[in-house]
């Protein structure tokens, strides 16, 4: 009998006409949710987190996943989610931990702006016939280009450019430690990243020697556990991140927990096997702009000036403000973490109420750094559930200069949204350190499918610039002109500085 | 102030190889480590920094062994994810000394700030004097590194926090130290999970976290682990070993190695 009283979230229906009785499911699952007892069986105690392993490789489809009927009566406020939370720290005493990103109805600003279109008057573009712009590069730019005449009355560029990432399209694969998630899924959006001619992030986690081979393609991190942090690793980045927060939730620091503390992870972090892997919630070295800058520094001295700094905030309410220090700073690049943000772990009332949307952070800090003139020295990468094309063309039109995604990349690699990445127990063999679990995602595989999602996105992409009437990713950037919205409350739209529909 | 050109130094090579004598007077510290590690990767050994007055980031990220020797008062960062050298302070030194070091070792002969050690991976810091806040927060240890701070006088308030392994060691042994009663601030090991604190002399409980870790006077095998780093320190700064070993030394370590595991449950 169940000790719990929390009831299952799902059941596991198996059509015992087809079931072969290879046990194949019995195996796969990760979380023990099967049991073969004559017939396959759910298990009496552990149960179906719906991530649809099972039902995907059973090779007769006798498996279907269903949401366990059993309803509590109706209540507003009192939702079946909020009694069983209420249920659970009643019998544990816990910090409720979730997975990905907030899965509250907030409401997604993306869905309510619409993108323009050329009609009769300018023409649109087949992007077909005419090569579309997308390369990207992030970094700081020179407040002008100087030009000198040259010998033979030819000019010459002399003003200096900093460091920069060049992006063939402008998305990144965020930042996802080795430890959140397996060492083949990093490889494989390593590989996927090489591919596509952008960029993937190490996360706090270190660069473990296999990735080495993707460095020029990484960025590396440096967070406030200072976890696989060394010379040699700031100089094999393609940039350097300082992680200042995280969107799934900001302002709180981030526990490894010691059993997911292999003796891969342990050695690329720099900490004993089996230790929780602890970053603590500020960087001690930081509780100021001025202490940012000097880190800033500290980083740019180490690598010698070659590579671009970013830094990583969630986004929150003073973001703009915030965002002004850190380009003041010295940041290179900021990038902006929407309260929509996925995680590896986040104690679910953080995630779910802590930070604000991407959506308005972009337009407000591309808005505040216009105003102080000063938009030219940080590009602007943002994140925060990205989840297609249009998101990434409105997030290009509200001020962003690339995007950068994690969750969609994951689901790639055949993350189904369970949200159980904290129990390490991913049947996919993404979010887990169980080495028979790890052995799933052939990282070549998942490699091809991350790149295909971003081939996709980036051909969507063409086919809506072309429907723009432009032929650069640089005529949308900031185009809020070319954005209406439908169903947002004047202050909103204010702040987005896009008008309504139909004006 | 306003530098004349008169003011401002330079490198000037030494008659001995292998050695070279800067001026740091006047110069911005991007010039200055680039004069270092220019200096550095032409095969410098001995390095001596003179007029130092508040450059940043000196040593920082240089790799290699050599011994950079700082006449005058370091700004923040000294040595700052540095991988070997060993870097030598006559004088006081600021913020940040060895954050994020790796390998190496840094001496100061007078005190040092805040936020020494942050985050150290490996490597060696002596302080002859006292240090300030924050001192050696989430130092930790792997297999292969383990990194030691030596503190001679007293640490001020979140000593070792979330300390995940190597050793903090702090004697005591200015007169600041007996002003004040006590080697260590307020909450001395909070979220500490790993390594272990070494203090000389008996410290008040109300200024550890006792929620994380446990206190008890050292055992022979404390001392014998302690005993390197003691000597290291006598010799450095010419103290009698003898007389410091004499002393009554307590251990601080944590009871585990995981303190939050039982912290959570999984969302329904």
């Amino acid at each position: 009998m169940r000790q719990s009283l929390v009831p299952r979230r799902f059941k596991q229906v198996i059509d015992h006409q087809k079931c072969q009785r290879c046990k194949r499911c019995v195996q796969a699952c990760g979380f023990d949710a099967l049991v073969f007892e004559g017939q396959v069986t759910p298990h009496p105690e552990n149960e179906c987190v719906a991530c649809h392993y099972c039902v995907a490789h059973c090779p007769e489809e006798a498996i279907t996943i269903v949401e366990n009927p059993l309803r509590y009566r109706p209540h507003d406020a009192w939702t079946a989610d909020i009694i069983m939370q209420t249920t659970k720290q009643a019998e544990t005493g816990g910090v409720l931990l979730s997975g990905m990103g907030n899965d509250r109805p907030w409401g997604v600003l993306w869905d309510h702006l619409c993108l323009d279109a050329c009609q009769v008057t300018n023409p649109s573009i087949d992007p077909l016939r005419e090569p579309m712009e997308l390369r990207t590069y992030l970094g700081r730019k020179p407040d002008a280009v100087e030009v000198e005449m040259g010998p033979e009355g030819r000019p010459v560029v002399t003003s200096t450019v900093p460091p920069q990432l060049q992006l063939e399209t402008p998305v990144l694969f965020a930042p996802m430690s080795f430890g959140s998630i397996s060492l083949h899924a990093q490889k494989a959006l390593a590989m996927a990243a090489t591919e596509l001619g952008t960029y993937w992030s190490t996360g706090e986690g270190g660069l473990h020697p296999d990735l080495y081979e993707y460095s020029d393609r990484a960025i590396v991190q440096c967070a406030s556990g200072r976890f696989g942090v060394h010379e040699q690793y700031l100089q094999a980045g393609a940039a350097v991140e300082i992680k200042i927060g995280q969107g799934a939730k900001p302002g709180i620091g981030g526990h490894l927990p010691g059993r997911k503390v292999t003796s891969a992870i342990a050695e690329t972090r720099g900490i004993p096997e089996g230790s929780d892997a602890l970053s603590p919630a500020p960087h001690h070295d930081i509780y100021s702009i001025e202490d940012l800058r000097q880190l800033i520094y500290a980083l740019k001295e180490a690598t010698e000036y070659r590579v671009p700094v970013s830094v990583k905030i969630a986004a929150v309410h003073n973001v703009a403000a915030i965002a002004s220090g850190i380009v003041r700073a010295g940041a290179d690049i900021i990038y902006l973490d929407g309260f929509r943000g996925g995680t590896g772990a986040a104690p679910t009332a953080i995630r779910n109420h802590l930070g604000i949307p991407i959506e308005v952070a972009i337009a407000a800090v591309d808005r505040r750094l216009r105003q102080e003139g000063i938009r030219n020295e940080a590009s602007l990468v943002a994140a925060g559930s990205i989840r297609n094309s249009a998101d990434l063309a409105k997030a290009i039109a509200l001020g962003a200069d690339a995007v950068a995604v994690a969750t969609a990349a994951l689901i790639a690699l055949g993350c189904h949204m369970c949200q159980q990445c904290p129990t390490g127990n991913c049947s996919w063999g993404i979010c887990t350190q169980r080495p028979e679990l790890v052995r799933r995602l052939d990282p070549a595989w998942g490699a091809e499918r991350a790149a295909n999602l971003i081939r996709g996105w980036t051909e969507e992409l063409k086919e809506i610039l072309g429907a723009l009437g432009v032929n650069a990713l640089e005529s949308l950037r900031g185009s809020r002109d070319r954005l209406r919205a439908v169903g947002l409350d004047d202050k909103t739209r204010e702040i987005l500085d896009v008008k309504a529909a139909g004006e | 102030m306003n530098e004349t050109i008169e003011d401002v130094g330079g490198v000037e090579p030494k008659a001995d190889r292998g050695s070279v004598s800067i001026d740091a007077r006047g110069i911005h510290y991007r010039a200055l480590n680039d004069m270092i590690r220019e200096a550095v990767s032409a095969g410098a050994e001995q390095i001596e920094l003179l007029n130092v007055n508040g450059q940043r980031y000196i040593a920082t990220g240089i790799r290699g062994q050599a011994t950079i020797h700082v006449h005058g008062v370091p700004g923040n960062d000294l040595a700052a994810l540095a991988d070997g050298p060993q870097v030598v302070v006559h004088n006081n030194a600021q913020d940040a000394v060895g954050n994020t070091l790796n390998a190496g070792r840094v001496v100061v002969h007078g005190d040092a700030g805040d936020v020494v050690g942050y985050g150290m991976r490996g490597g060696k810091v002596f302080v002859r004097g006292d240090v300030g806040y924050r001192v050696g927060i989430h130092m930790k240890s792997s297999p292969r590194q383990s990194p030691l701070l030596v503190v001679g006088g007293t640490a001020a308030d979140f000593l070792g926090e979330y300390q995940a392994g190597g050793r903090l060691v702090v004697l005591g042994l200015t007169t600041d130290a007996a002003r004040r009663g006590t080697v260590v601030g307020d909450y001395c090991g909070t979220g500490m999970h790993g390594g272990v604190i070494y203090l000389r002399g008996e410290p008040n409980r109300n200024h550890i976290a006792t929620r994380f870790v446990a206190i008890k006077e050292a055992d022979d095998e404390a001392m014998a682990d302690l005993e390197p780093a003691l000597r290291e320190f006598c010799e450095l700064f010419d103290y009698d070993l003898a007389a410091v070993l004499n002393d009554r030394f307590w251990v601080v370590r944590p009871f585990s190695h995981k303190p939050f595991a039982g912290s959570y449950a999984p969302n329904p």
